[in-house]
């Protein structure tokens, strides 16, 4: 963390800060040492608590006498896809009802420590019925228990984060295990891998070696095989056949007199070619500053999602994605877990993670071998005022760069955050509209919003 | 789906018979079907009704987060039907002896469904003929008005659990010799008293006369009084005409309501819309004593798979396979609830205390330990007496009437707390109490209750719809109130309005509070009225 941290808001105010932001900012410093920590993963809830929340009704029959398991919905399951689903709710919204599909919501279904995350389109079915979680602050309900302790005595304890009921779902706030992360973001993702297609895809460095091949039959193989190479074959004979002096003159040769060795036969073969097909490098960067708190972290980090679950799914292997966090500093992470869920605090400064970008390429020199896209999501807030550092590393990085897309989650200032004013005023924008995107989503956006925004990234 | 093989069927039939000896009684017939994890996905959204009309939901994961079986009166993976043969699904791999424990457990809740007068509405239909016929019924309109049917169904749903099952119940049991006419009733109960407010002597004078005529005439004694009546007072048949035709609604029953008298639903171009919501709440009225016997019923059956299991002569030598699930079915969890454990435990319980006769006053009045604990009258009616338990209780009445201490001591059962500890910032989970008030207490507050929420008519003016939800102490979901009311809007086609009460949690004291009932204290409760109106909500305080 840097030391010259307050002088920020300082230089800042000299040059006109509205109070609004200055709150903010002041807000953003008050958390500039607090930690990005990503919670520790899947901390065991204690099995004899974990029964607390567990509600009267939830034991039905097939589950307990082992008949069955609780059978998992996956997303490709989906008896409708998801195109559909979309579709039906916006003609819901035409028809003048609220929309009523959550497309890749992350959701912690509140069993204990189990609850895993699941990325599948969602729905509630809203009732009047009474809110069983009114109580007073402190008190977490009551449930029923067996044992010998007096009244009074504790007997049993839990962290406050790791506590089922308590924490929300996911994005900066921690939860959820890695492996569950990727197999339901695969999922997810071929439910949308009809809808895009990377933009601007160049052959670039063959030179890497995939799964992912073809088969043909361009390999020759002398004895058995699928086809018969005639004009192989008959190169062969005639080579024994001098071999064994049975060719005594060139100029008159007559066929029906060769001998055949089983050996001479040459056959084309299927066999396994490699395919290469032109490599992606993705750099998610992601603000976790202060003031990224709560929804907009939501939804930067839901479109991420739903772009790196369609990347997982669409390119394999073809596509790698590094994971950038900054706040006032930069600093890669090493998945997509971490990246997902670190917490955030601190100040901001959008330039320092163009600057990782450009040095990670420049460093290992990705530029040569791979089309590069980088896909950033911020809340607008820059303490860099006029964008004076981050514009020439933004500059640097569409020199390389096959698409830059932006996506501002806005607090509610309707277009006038720094980001989105000192892109437009490079005019890099309208410069460079195969190169540079920017979506600005408002905080309440909901998830198909979020999908428009992604075809607007990358289309 | 496929049904279980000859060899297991015999098996339940072996086990159908064991069961009868013991006292059980079901029809005869059942169907038994081996699912795979493919069905259950498409079943358990269906409640495990396999004909039930299709629904875009059912496609969908539900979010069913907190509050989720306060949504629905079911639960979604129930091992068998309530239905005419009932019909239990079953997995195919499972050795003989646990198959024998299942159908044990099965035909326990065959017999319950069957002899609990809670279900007493569903014995006389079976539920799945009439549920595909239903569904041909939705699929038909949906082939002529779309997504329409689909709007309905949510709307409909969306109230489903205001739905008058007790008032239903009370119409099946009201003896036909309790019964008045209609004539009669509106004489003495609205005529005389509203509309004539004739003083009580005359009044009194007016009901024996009714049974002199009864008396004197049998049969012809109502036409005869209400001849005299109306030569008294000519206006009566035109009154009581009128009140036949203005006659009150259910007001508890919001959809039986809209089905009557919504305008809306009324007019030709949306008729098609009412047969939605009688199957919808036809549906809903099925499963009601379903999630309000959960308990009971899951006791019954763990009682039963128990008992004959241990007396069945085919299954020797798998008694401590049987031990290890039997105990992961019924053993007390450390913290939680578990309705099996609890309902099985509760029905020895009682059977004992019948048996030794202490369910009587004689007992109850007994002050000193010592006697209570020698107390046998040695009746042995304990097998009775539990059959009449199963008969007519539900969860509520179960644990009302026999959770007592003796039973919490006997398990060594506490209410378990749960606060926070704010220096640590852990949650502790401790003892809260090991009175048997507080027990009961704490399970009557997690058992199923729906909102009650009714219609008054004095209060919708010009055309709008007022609903009054009672207040019991607790708040509806807010989210969901917005939406719910779209729903119920386009059902009404007027605006609707809901008075209900809201919690503001007041900041916590400077000096935390030690004791949970200072706690409680700071919950604020405000009155306020919703109304909504072309889709928009408005909110305002009384």
């Amino acid at each position: 963390m840097r030391n010259d941290l307050p002088t920020y808001p300082e230089e800042l105010r000299a040059s006109g800060l509205d109070p609004e932001r200055e709150a903010r900012l002041r807000a953003e410093l008050a958390t500039a040492t607090d930690s990005h920590a990503v919670p520790a993963r899947d901390v065991p809830m204690d099995p004899d608590l974990a029964g607390f929340s567990r509600g009267l009704y939830e034991s039905g029959d097939l589950l307990v006498l082992r008949q069955a398991v609780t059978p998992y919905l996956s997303a490709a399951g989906l008896a409708k896809s998801l195109d559909e689903l979309l579709e039906r709710d916006r003609q819901r919204e035409q028809d003048g009802f609220p929309r009523k599909i959550q497309v890749g919501k992350l959701v912690k279904p509140g069993r204990g420590r189990k609850g895993k995350v699941v990325v599948v389109p969602t729905t509630v079915e809203e009732k009047f019925f009474h809110d069983p979680t009114v109580r007073p602050p402190g008190e977490g309900g009551t449930s029923g228990g067996t044992g010998d302790e007096q009244e009074g005595e504790v007997i049993g304890e839990q962290p406050v984060r790791d506590d089922g009921d308590q924490d929300g779902s996911g994005p900066g706030e921690g939860g959820g295990s890695n492996h569950e992360m990727e197999s339901s973001a695969y999922d997810l993702g071929k439910t949308l891998s009809e809808k895009f297609q990377l933009p601007n895809l160049k052959d670039k460095g063959k030179k890497r070696s995939f799964t992912r091949y073809t088969y043909d039959l361009t390999d020759k193989n002398r004895g058995f095989g699928q086809v018969l190479d005639k004009k192989a074959t008959l190169r062969k004979i005639v080579e024994t056949n001098i071999a064994l002096g049975n060719l005594p003159d060139v100029s008159d040769i007559d066929p029906t007199q060769f001998l055949i060795a089983p050996r001479d036969k040459v056959y084309r073969i299927l066999s396994r070619e490699k395919d290469y097909e032109p490599q992606a490098m993705l750099f998610f960067l992601r603000d976790y500053s202060g003031s990224m708190v709560g929804k907009v972290t939501d939804l930067i980090v839901s479109q991420h999602v739903l772009i790196y679950s369609w990347l997982l799914y669409q390119y394999g292997g073809q596509a790698e994605s590094r994971f950038i966090l900054h706040d006032t500093e930069a600093k890669e992470v090493p998945d997509f877990y971490t990246y997902y869920n670190s917490r955030v605090a601190g100040g901001t400064q959008v330039s320092s993670a163009y600057q990782l970008v450009n040095e990670i390429v420049a460093r290992e020199n990705l530029a040569k071998d791979y089309n590069i896209y980088v896909f950033q999501g911020t809340d607008g807030d820059d303490w860099d005022e006029a964008g004076s550092k981050a514009i020439p590393e933004l500059e640097k990085m569409l020199t390389y760069a096959s698409r830059v897309g932006v996506t501002i989650a806005e607090h509610g200032q309707m277009g006038t955050t720094t980001v989105a004013r000192y892109l437009n005023s490079s005019e890099l924008l309208s410069k460079k509209p195969d190169l540079l995107r920017l979506d600005v989503i408002q905080k309440d956006a909901d998830e198909s919003r979020l999908i428009e925004g992604i075809k607007r990234l990358i289309s | 789906m496929e049904l279980i093989n000859q060899h297991t069927k015999r098996i339940m039939e072996g086990c159908k018979e064991r069961a009868r000896a013991a006292g059980l009684s079901f029809t005869d017939e059942s169907l038994e079907y081996i699912v795979t994890n493919r069905d259950l996905l498409e079943l358990s959204p269906k409640v495990m009704i396999p004909t039930l009309y299709d629904y875009w939901v059912h496609d969908v994961e539900v979010l069913r987060e907190r509050g989720k079986y306060e949504l629905y009166p079911n639960n979604p993976y129930e091992t068998v039907i309530n239905t005419r043969p009932p019909i239990s699904f079953y997995n195919d791999n499972n050795p003989d002896w646990l198959n024998v424990m299942i159908f044990y457990h099965v035909l326990a809740h065959i017999d319950f469904f069957q002899n609990n007068l809670y279900f007493r509405h569903t014995w006389d239909y079976d539920f799945t003929g009439q549920a595909l016929s239903d569904k041909r019924v939705i699929a038909r309109l949906r082939a002529e008005k779309g997504r329409w049917v689909d709007y309905v169904i949510e709307f409909a749903r969306g109230i489903d659990n205001l739905v008058d099952f007790h008032g239903e119940l009370a119409d099946l049991f009201t003896p036909p010799e309790a019964d008045c006419s209609s004539r009669l009733n509106y004489y003495f109960d609205l005529f005389l008293q509203s509309e004539k407010k004739i003083p009580v002597s005359e009044y009194i004078k007016e009901v024996n006369r009714y049974n002199e005529c009864l008396k004197t005439y049998g049969e012809l004694g109502e036409k005869t009084f209400f001849a005299e009546a109306e030569r008294r007072y000519p206006e009566l048949e035109a009154h009581f005409a009128r009140a036949m035709d203005t006659r009150p609604a259910k007001k508890r029953d919001l959809l039986r309501y809209l089905l009557d008298k919504s305008e809306f639903l009324a007019r030709d171009e949306n008729i098609w819309m009412r047969s939605i919501l009688e199957i919808v709440r036809k549906t809903s009225i099925f499963f009601q004593p379903q999630i309000r016997t959960k308990i009971l019923n899951e006791g019954w059956a763990s009682y039963w798979h128990e008992t004959l299991f241990l007396q069945d002569d085919r299954i020797k030598g798998h008694e401590v396979d049987f031990a290890r699930v039997h105990a992961g079915v019924t053993s007390m969890p450390r913290v939680g609830m578990n309705p099996y454990a609890l309902g099985m435990r509760l029905f020895t319980h009682i059977e004992e205390q019948a048996d030794k006769g202490r369910i009587s006053f004689d007992y109850q009045r007994l002050a000193n330990a010592d006697s209570r604990k020698q107390f046998n009258t040695g009746v042995s009616t304990g097998k009775d007496f539990i059959f009449k338990v199963r008969e007519n209780l539900s969860d509520y009445l179960f644990l009302k009437n026999y959770l007592d201490q003796d039973f919490i001591d006997r398990h060594k059962l506490f209410v378990a707390g749960k606060r926070l500890d704010q220096q640590r910032m852990v949650w502790q989970y401790y003892v809260k109490s090991r009175k048997a008030k507080d027990y009961l207490q704490m399970m009557q507050d997690s058992l199923y209750h729906p909102p009650v929420i009714s219609v008054d008519q004095t209060k919708g003016i010009e055309g709008s719809l007022y609903l009054i939800h009672k207040f019991e102490g607790k708040q509806l979901v807010q989210e969901y109130i917005a939406n719910t009311m779209v729903g119920i809007e386009y059902l009404w086609g007027g605006p609707v309005h809901l008075e209900t009460s809201e919690a503001q949690i007041l900041p916590a004291p400077a000096a935390p509070a030690k004791t949970d009932e200072a706690l409680e204290g700071e919950i604020a409760w405000q009155r306020v009225l919703y109304s909504m109106n072309g889709k928009v909500l408005s909110k305002k305080k009384f």
